[in-house]
């Protein structure tokens, strides 16, 4: 999993050699003996409750300032807990571990608020979910379901159902938290006092964007305290689009489960596909054929292109510009036609399968595919023209909402958002899945990290993806493109993750396989989740006005924020 | 004396539309007393107005409202048909196409929205999802179609349902608007003698509502 | 040259035979005040049809086009709609204030166009202040909009009209500004008299060079400003405040803030051609004789609105092409950049007719 080798620095685009396809420089490794561990195989480390805090403080010291996932567990008798991904963004070495409780009733374990920002949201996720508390978090409240809701859906012994019907009065929203403070500072042993904290006071001026509101890219809500037009805090709260996708993955099949992950990012729905096939291929150490991969690997960036592409008409229309934002999805309507002919969809396409995809390419596919790329290495430069370079879009995306390097790392923000900031994130390069070993490309960084670098980091990977894609579409491997599986799949027992670079970052997929024919757990690394995160700290002090540059640029899409 | 109406839509003939025989019931049903000449005709006017100007309210919870984007954008372009209005406060909305899954969370949200729009109110159930719940169906969170929650004038099934059929949904609302009645007995706005009282007994809640 | 108050003259001849002087007066105000209401609701409806039509165009597509031949009749349709929809009374707001607010920006904006001077002789509202009195009632209009905002009770309206005053009333000063630069030159502030002697001597624009053509680029921004669009639409920035201060108004409350924002932008556009580009007065070239006859067959009122027209595309041209300015840009736009060149430009026009540098 160590591949940080071969990341080549800088942020330009330069046109890959050509023929560097036909000769790959290396092939992937072979497919490992079917007898040894899985090559995505997780093995946790399992530490009591009351070591994490003192473990993750060492680890942490020792560099590992990411924390890349964080699950939520109902073992069943071996109690609640948690599986922590923490990963060294300098070496790029991970480590996991867990942790669990067998107190149902009042569960809880140490949170890592102080060392990861993001560990906030995702501890409160876990609590809305499982009811784990905290200790030492400051605003234990449910992200994404209702206040009054009875019960946490995702444990396996809820009855979800018959506490919580239908309701329709108004959602209750409470101004005043309850925080954990840790009567030992060491987390020695996890007693607690419970504190209130105020989320906002009756002197603040409060004002709700969403969860009904053009710019919120879906049903995000934005609590928003305002002093004149200037932002002092930000409070999301999520779950409006809380499809509960999850927990309907413990009663799917595998095959079904992938259903659901086309809907989660519906601007990536390849590449969640590809990760939850890619989990379970590789649990099972099925190895897809060359052509499947190259076929993916196509797919991937094509979908990579729609969705920066959208990105751009998204923040085009956000920013008042509604003429460049008819222009991206003039270009987008090309690539649209491609998935058709092949997929069948337009947006949704459930196209990958578990052990390959679902139908051969279109015979029209590379003709449609190599037309492709010339036309928006042309139509790329209008987006410069009409939008980028302007003077107007300048100054308002120029310095506004600055997220340092070590903020995304603090807060997980990857694909654009940490690469504008110069953090080396790409799973492509990190962990080379598919094809991405045989092709050359550049992991375009910015150092700026403000909204202006966020815009061009994802115009620029337009470029990228445009060059890989024309490095393999000529040389497509001969293969068959499907894989011969049995009719009911089972995983075997364990714990297993696998991430593709999204088109917002890295979208994992956390299995963990009790040997059915069904997930006892299938987790998603939301590619969201810390992008909205971070709004709070990024638009702080800027005006409302900038609320809407820095949310378009950070990029979210709600429904795979809410799952 | 029966009667029939059939609304002609521009380069759809009435016989090619599906499910004629719902509409049909509906114009009996609307126009069981019959209808004198003037006031149809002025009707048929004010109906000719809204069908042809149907505003959508900016509502888009999932995956088909990057549909709708694209109904509006170059290829497809909504503004042909003159809907390209696009209202972002339900006030001045006519139609509140209902493009995504609707969870629990939001359907208090959905029916404050429909509530706040201004007569007279269509709604299009786009997709799957706003139909009967869609591939989340099972789901704990996910309301299993919204009219459940509010009256639904067209359904345009799918997931997500193309841009044509977004289309001819509207068309079809189109048709339900061309025949309805709006001198005779719909759409009459009606003093609401409760109204005080409800006032009255609303103002603490609101008080309240307002301080937090 | 036809010269429109022939017509009033022998009107006004005709009326006083038949009944005294007050009911002759009495009856040509009604006739004019309909003509006015008339002329207002149809450029409305040309307005919006052009503007549906020109942004589908910058945008690759086709704009209406099912609702009558080539969608002429879409606006028409769009009219009965509003006139039948319901308008909705708030409940804890102040009901006066809210419903005189559409009242007060239409009433402002239909003022304003009776300035407008549409062919020689036809002008309704014309006086040795006219410049005067334009700016001092198209001043009323944010008064409306202030007022919306206030009694709306929503955050989002209130944020909006905020906006929306402190954006016009910066924008009046390089408004009124220009026009004054411009009347450095002319010398007159009746529009009747500033379209006279443009029709002797030449174009403004052309005759005031370098400062009149600085100063009409100016207008032109803080015309936009004035009439709150694009780039400048931020008091009703649709992905920031979802309506801005006209949130709450449906059916034809929201009718009126619509047409006000097209009728604005036509007067603006007029004030442009009267003021720079000659009003109703031909486009003569010094020398041509038989070029500038037959440009003085066409009618004055033809020229106003070719010319008004022309400015009207120039500002949706822009509209459809910038992104939205951010409020502080906004007022630093004004206050550090126009509003210090208008003031230069103004003492550089006063140089240019001291020293009678004009054509």
């Amino acid at each position: 999993m160590e591949n940080k080798e071969n990341i080549q620095p800088g942020g330009a685009t330069t046109k890959p050699v050509a023929g560097a396809a036909a000769k790959p420089a290396a092939r992937p490794a072979a497919a490992a003996a079917p007898t040894g561990p899985a090559e995505n195989e997780l093995t946790p480390k399992v530490l009591q409750p009351n070591e994490v805090y003192a473990f993750v403080r060492e680890q942490y010291d020792n560099g590992y300032l990411f924390l890349e996932n964080l699950t939520g567990m109902d073992w069943g008798e071996e109690g609640l807990g948690v599986i922590y991904q923490i990963e060294n963004p300098e070496t790029g070495k991970k480590l996991c571990f867990q942790t669990a409780t067998t107190d149902r009733q009042d569960p809880v374990l140490a949170s890592l608020v102080d060392f990861y920002d993001i560990a906030n949201i995702y501890e409160r996720e876990v609590y809305d979910f499982f009811g784990i508390r905290f200790v030492g978090h400051p605003d234990m409240r449910r992200i994404y379901l209702r206040e009054d809701w009875i019960g946490f859906p995702m444990r396996k012994d809820d009855e979800t159902e018959k506490f919580n019907p239908l309701r329709m009065d108004n959602e209750p929203l409470t101004d005043e938290t309850v925080g954990l403070r840790p009567v030992d500072e060491a987390r020695k042993t996890l007693d607690y006092t419970t504190q209130k904290n105020p989320i906002f006071t009756p002197e603040d001026y409060v004002v709700n964007i969403g969860p009904q509101h053009p710019s919120t890219h879906g049903v995000l809500h934005f609590r928003v305290s305002l002093e004149g037009e200037r932002i002092c805090k930000i409070d999301p709260v999520l779950g409006y689009i809380h499809r509960g996708v999850e927990k309907l993955n413990e009663q799917l099949t595998y095959p079904q489960t992938l259903a659901l992950t086309d809907r989660l990012d519906y601007l990536g729905a390849m590449q969640n596909r590809h990760a939850t096939c890619m989990v379970i291929e590789k649990a099972m150490q099925v190895e897809v054929s060359d052509r499947v991969k190259v076929i993916r690997t196509i797919m991937d960036e094509l979908q990579r292109i729609d969705s920066h592409i959208l990105f751009f008409s998204c923040l085009c229309q956000d920013l008042g510009a509604t003429t460049a934002f008819l222009y991206g999805f003039r270009d987008r309507e090309k690539i649209l036609d491609i998935f058709e002919e092949t997929c069948g969809g337009r947006l949704i396409l459930n196209y990958n399968t578990i052990g390959g995809v679902m139908a051969d390419i279109h015979p029209n596919f590379q003709k449609r595919v190599s037309e492709f790329i010339p036309y928006m290495r042309k139509n790329i430069k209008e987006y410069y023209d009409i939008f980028v370079n302007n003077v107007i879009f300048r100054n308002r995306a120029i310095g506004v909402g600055v997220l340092t390097k070590e903020d995304c790392i603090s807060y997980g923000c990857t694909g654009g958002t940490g690469r504008a900031a110069g953090w080396h994130n790409d799973v492509r390069k990190r962990m080379p899945y598919a094809a991405y070993d045989r092709v050359q490309f550049n992991e375009v960084l910015h150092s700026e990290g403000d909204s202006y670098a966020r815009t061009l980091v994802r115009l620029e990977e337009i470029m990228e993806s445009l060059n890989i894609i024309e490095q393999l579409i000529d040389n497509i491997p001969e293969g068959n493109y499907q894989e011969k599986m049995k009719p009911i799949i089972k995983v075997p027992a364990g714990v297993y993750y696998s991430a593709v670079e999204g088109s917002r970052g890295e979208f994992g997929a956390l299995l963990v396989s009790k040997g059915d024919k069904s997930p006892y757990r299938l987790h998603y690394r939301s590619t969201g989740l810390p992008l909205v995160a971070v709004m709070d700290h990024a638009c702080r002090g800027n005006m409302i006005a900038d609320l809407i540059t820095i949310g378009g640029t950070l990029d979210y899409v709600v429904p795979d924020i809410d799952r | 004396m029966a009667v029939t109406k059939k609304p002609k839509i521009k380069s759809i003939p009435y016989e090619e539309f599906k499910d004629n025989e719902t509409f049909e019931s509906l114009v009996a049903q609307l126009n069981q007393n019959g209808t004198n000449v003037i006031v149809r005709s002025l009707d048929e006017l004010i109906d000719w107005g809204r069908s042809n100007s149907l505003w959508p309210l900016t509502f888009a919870t999932s995956c088909c409202g990057i549909e709708f984007m694209a109904v509006c954008a170059a290829r497809y372009d909504i503004a042909r048909f003159g809907f390209e209005v696009t209202r972002n406060s339900p006030r001045q909305a006519d139609v509140i196409l209902v493009s995504g899954t609707i969870t629990t969370k939001m359907a208090p949200v959905l029916k404050r929205l429909y509530d706040q729009m201004a007569d007279p109110k269509y709604v299009v159930a786009v997709g799957g999802c706003s139909i009967s719940g869609g591939p989340f169906k099972k789901s704990y969170h996910v309301v299993n179609g919204v009219d459940n929650i509010i009256p639904v004038d067209v359904y345009v099934p799918g997931c997500p349902p193309r841009p044509e059929s977004f289309l001819y949904g509207m068309m079809q609302l189109q048709r339900i608007v061309k025949v309805e009645n709006f001198f005779g007995t719909t759409n009459r706005k009606e003093r609401d003698p409760y109204g005080r009282q409800m006032n009255k007994a609303n103002q603490e809640i609101l008080n309240e509502a307002e301080e937090a | 040259m036809f010269d429109f108050s022939e017509i009033s003259k022998w009107l006004h001849g005709l009326l006083t035979g038949v009944m005294p002087e007050w009911a002759a007066i009495l009856t040509e105000s009604v006739l004019v005040a309909l003509a006015i209401i008339t002329l207002y609701a149809v450029f409305a409806i040309v307005l919006i049809y052009m503007e549906r039509k020109v942004c589908a165009f910058f945008q690759c597509r086709l704009g209406p086009m099912r609702v009558g031949p080539w969608g002429t009749l879409q606006v028409f349709s769009d009219v009965f709609k509003m006139l039948t929809k319901e308008i909705i009374n708030l409940r804890k707001t102040d009901m006066f204030l809210h419903n005189l607010a559409p009242f007060l920006v239409v009433m402002a904006s239909m003022v304003t166009f009776a300035c407008l001077p549409w062919n020689k002789g036809a002008q309704i509202i014309d006086f040795n202040i006219g410049v005067f009195f334009f700016l001092a009632v198209s001043g009323i209009g944010v008064v409306g909009i202030l007022l919306a905002g206030w009694s709306s009770n929503n955050k989002y309206s209130l944020i909006g009209a905020m906006r929306s005053g402190a954006q016009i009333i910066s924008y009046e000063l390089s408004i009124g500004m220009t026009m004054l630069t411009m009347i450095c030159l002319t010398g007159t502030m009746s529009f009747s008299e500033i379209c006279e002697q443009q029709s002797v001597e030449g174009w403004n624009i052309f005759r005031g060079h370098i400062p009149a053509v600085l100063a009409f680029i100016i207008y032109l921004v803080a015309g936009n400003a004035e009439c709150n669009r694009g780039p400048f639409d931020l008091p009703e920035s649709e992905s920031e405040l979802t309506a801005g201060y006209h949130t709450e108004y449906s059916g034809m409350h929201f009718g009126y803030y619509y047409l006000a924002e097209y009728l604005n932008l036509f007067i603006c556009a007029g004030m442009a051609s009267t003021i720079f580009l000659g009003g109703w007065a031909p486009l003569h070239i010094a020398g041509l004789d038989g070029f500038n006859g037959v440009m003085d067959l066409i009618p004055g009122a033809v020229w106003f609105l070719v010319k008004t027209f022309f400015v009207v595309f120039l500002l949706m041209w822009l509209r459809w092409t910038f992104p939205r300015l951010r409020i502080d840009q906004i007022l630093s736009l004004e206050w550090k950049y126009l509003v210090p060149i208008t003031m230069l430009n103004l003492i550089l026009m006063a140089l240019v007719v001291v020293y009678g540098l004009h054509f």
